[in-house]
């Protein structure tokens, strides 16, 4: 199966590089884990992989081929999980989770997913009515509610208990155990096995870009 | 097409273009006014304020040329990312609203003689009315972000569906102002326009073309400095 | 992509029709902003009369206007763009989705109530029919030209100020053949050019508004 690579990878935002010269090789099965402190361009290079920013330098390749050639089976073929989780106040847990799933193909009953989170109970509640941790879970649900090759996730477990945590480092094993693929930039522990670590903090250029000449 | 996103190469460009634009401006205006003001014919109709034309005409094609020149601008901003063709947008806004409120402020003065109302809706006026929107739509849009990338690249999206909507405006603007009574006063008849009239015009419209060229190079050259600024302040902050 | 397409509509007007207020909401207003035309010309009916499709027609448009900063901004908000972007669904018809939702939330409802509101003009109801067909025609324009304000205003300082300032100066020809088409029935000219042209600016945005919208979106979203 095919790798997803980064290529001296450039990103620059507001005037300044947030990081240059950044490469990566992500098999099948493999976790990327994205370390760093703040303002490192952990979210800048998740969005990137994602095709949400274009890099100002190097290139991103799926299979060999750049991803900016037909970012619409790019988008088919991975999950993203931001800073946001996309829940809608006056749908049900269900009806939330349904949508996303049909919009990408996936089962029109996605009981399997509610029930990974603990969301079976609450599927008929109002997203209005969600705690934070609980809307993390059910954006979390949407990976196994339409299946992705490629998983992006944004501080995944910020707002959830020990258990959830525990559910979602389930869930991240099984799709890896499946040949499924995940980037994952957090600060809390989540137990992965032998991940691929990516530090940012060393990729930080120095800071006297081009724009003063 | 990056060739000229060297901000130091374009200065130096800029610097060599600067005196020759401005004083080509100085001249060809100085030259197209006396003519205007003191060569040319007054109207038979009209009398002495037919000379108000030689401003009020081309300032209406600046006006439009430099909206098409924003859209060109723009289209080489998104497709190609081209750092200054975004700064030569920003520069060239301010200055068309200029010239679309100069051929405003021009129609109304020449109108007042020919209609006796400091206002008509006539129809080349409404058009300039809604191009004059358009122009502060596109800088409102342009300093509306925090971030001056987003400015930018919102206004070029702006820009060029403004500028396919233009003839659209345009056509039904005519559309409507012949369905309520035509008024023709300020209608120039192109090619048939005297020479003693229209030499004025043209010399006039290229110290206006030359004066564009001058303002939009100094305004691109200051925000290259100012960019410069705020990436020494940002080092400054690295550094200490 | 079919199926997606439908799906964002599904879910647009099931939205909708869980916070109905925001939709009776443009209703009310169209009415209400019209009912003070008479306090401010005199109740003369002739005149009314004569200026009923006028004010009609900009009624609406300013009642399409307050309606179209939710277009996105509740989606660009919660992240729902973000996973709208990142779909399978080419985001150009996303845009053309949303569009024709808000068209059935607000301009359909418009089109409901403008009746009404030539009765209270006293129009010379000859002209109705001519009036309704013409907005049918026209307010998808209005949706259209103002998705484009919409998109591009998203993450901007006073993001609700601007899309007037934007999107009023492109509404002149909708509002010109719209009104020409029901003026030209009232007073027994013929009414075909009116709404040909009506027809042509609104497949030109068709085009128009997908394109931009996209792009609109995709860079509020970098």
């Amino acid at each position: 199966m095919a790798n997803f690579e980064g290529r001296s990878l450039q990103c620059r935002r507001g005037g300044r590089d947030v990081f240059a010269g950044l490469s990566f090789v992500l098999p099948p099965g493999g976790a990327l884990v994205l370390t760093g402190p703040n303002g490192s361009g952990k979210s800048s290079l998740l969005r990137l992989m994602a095709g949400l920013l274009r890099p100002t330098g190097g290139d991103l390749l799926w299979d060999g081929r750049s991803i900016a050639t037909a970012p619409e089976a790019h988008a088919g073929r991975l999950h993203y999980l931001g800073h946001l989780d996309a829940v809608k106040p006056v749908l049900s847990v269900a009806e939330n989770l349904s949508f996303w799933a049909a919009l990408r193909g996936g089962a029109a009953a996605p009981e399997a997913a509610l029930e990974a989170f603990a969301l079976t109970e609450l599927a008929a509640l109002p997203g209005r009515l969600l705690s934070a941790g609980q809307r993390r879970r059910l954006a979390l649900a949407r990976l196994i509610a339409a299946p992705a090759e490629l998983w992006l996730l944004d501080e995944p477990s910020v707002g959830l208990d020990h258990a959830s945590v525990g559910r979602l480092a389930a869930a991240i094993a099984d799709h890896r155990a499946g040949g499924g693929r995940v980037a994952v930039a957090t600060h809390t522990a989540l137990d992965l096995a032998d991940p691929l670590r990516l530090s940012l903090d060393a990729l930080a250029p120095p800071q006297l870009p081009e724009m003063v000449w | 097409m990056h060739r000229f996103a060297n901000p130091a190469r374009f200065t130096r460009i800029a610097d060599r273009v600067l005196p020759f634009a401005a004083g080509g401006a100085v001249l060809a205006l100085a030259l197209g006014f006396y003519l205007a003001l003191f060569v040319s014919p007054a109207d038979y109709q009209q009398g002495e304020s037919v000379r108000i034309m030689y401003v009020h005409v081309p300032s209406a094609w600046m006006a439009m040329v430099i909206y098409v020149a924003i859209a060109l601008a723009s289209a080489v901003a998104l497709i190609w990312r081209h750092p200054l063709a975004d700064l030569a947008a920003k520069a060239s806004s301010p200055i068309g609203a200029g010239f679309a409120f100069l051929t405003l402020v021009t129609g109304s003065l020449w109108g007042r003689p020919m209609w006796g109302t400091w206002w008509e809706w006539d129809g080349r006026l409404t058009s300039m009315l809604i191009l004059f929107f358009l122009y502060l739509g596109h800088m409102a849009l342009m300093n509306a972000f925090e971030d001056s990338q987003r400015g930018y690249r919102a206004a070029s999206i702006l820009a060029l569906v403004g500028v396919v909507n233009i003839p659209i405006i345009k056509f039904s603007v005519d559309w409507w102002s012949t369905l309520h009574q035509p008024t023709s006063v300020m209608r120039l008849d192109g090619p048939t326009i005297h020479p003693s009239m229209l030499w004025p015009l043209l010399i006039v419209a290229l110290g206006f073309k030359l004066y564009y060229l001058t303002v939009v190079l100094l305004r691109i050259k200051s925000e290259l400095i100012a960019a410069r600024l705020r990436a020494l302040d940002l080092a400054m902050v690295k550094g200490s | 992509m079919v199926s997606g397409f439908l799906l964002v509509i599904a879910r647009d007007l099931r939205l909708a029709l869980r916070q109905r207020a925001d939709a009776w909401l443009a209703v009310l207003f169209f009415v209400l902003t019209a009912a003070l035309f008479p306090f401010g010309v005199g109740p003369e009916p002739n005149l009314l009369a004569r200026i009923a499709p006028g004010i009609i027609w900009v009624v609406a448009l300013l009642a399409v206007l307050l309606s179209l900063e939710r277009l996105f901004l509740a989606d660009f908000e919660d992240g729902s763009l973000e996973q709208l972007l990142l779909s399978p669904l080419p985001l150009e018809l996303a845009v053309l989705a949303k569009v024709l939702a808000h068209w059935l939330t607000t301009g359909l409802p418009l089109i409901a109530a403008a009746p009404l509101l030539a009765v209270l003009f006293h129009m010379d109801l000859a002209g109705l029919g001519v009036l309704l067909l013409a907005m049918l025609l026209g307010t998808p324009t209005l949706s259209l030209v103002g998705a484009v304000g919409a998109a591009l205003t998203l993450g901007a300082r006073r993001g609700g100020v601007l899309i007037p300032l934007l999107v009023l100066p492109l509404y002149v020809p909708a509002l010109i053949f719209g009104v020409g088409a029901t003026d030209a029935a009232l007073q027994g000219f013929a009414v075909r050019p009116h709404l040909l042209l009506l027809g042509a600016v609104l497949l030109v945005m068709l085009v128009v508004t997908p394109l931009a919208g996209a792009a609109a979106l995709r860079q509020a979203l970098e």
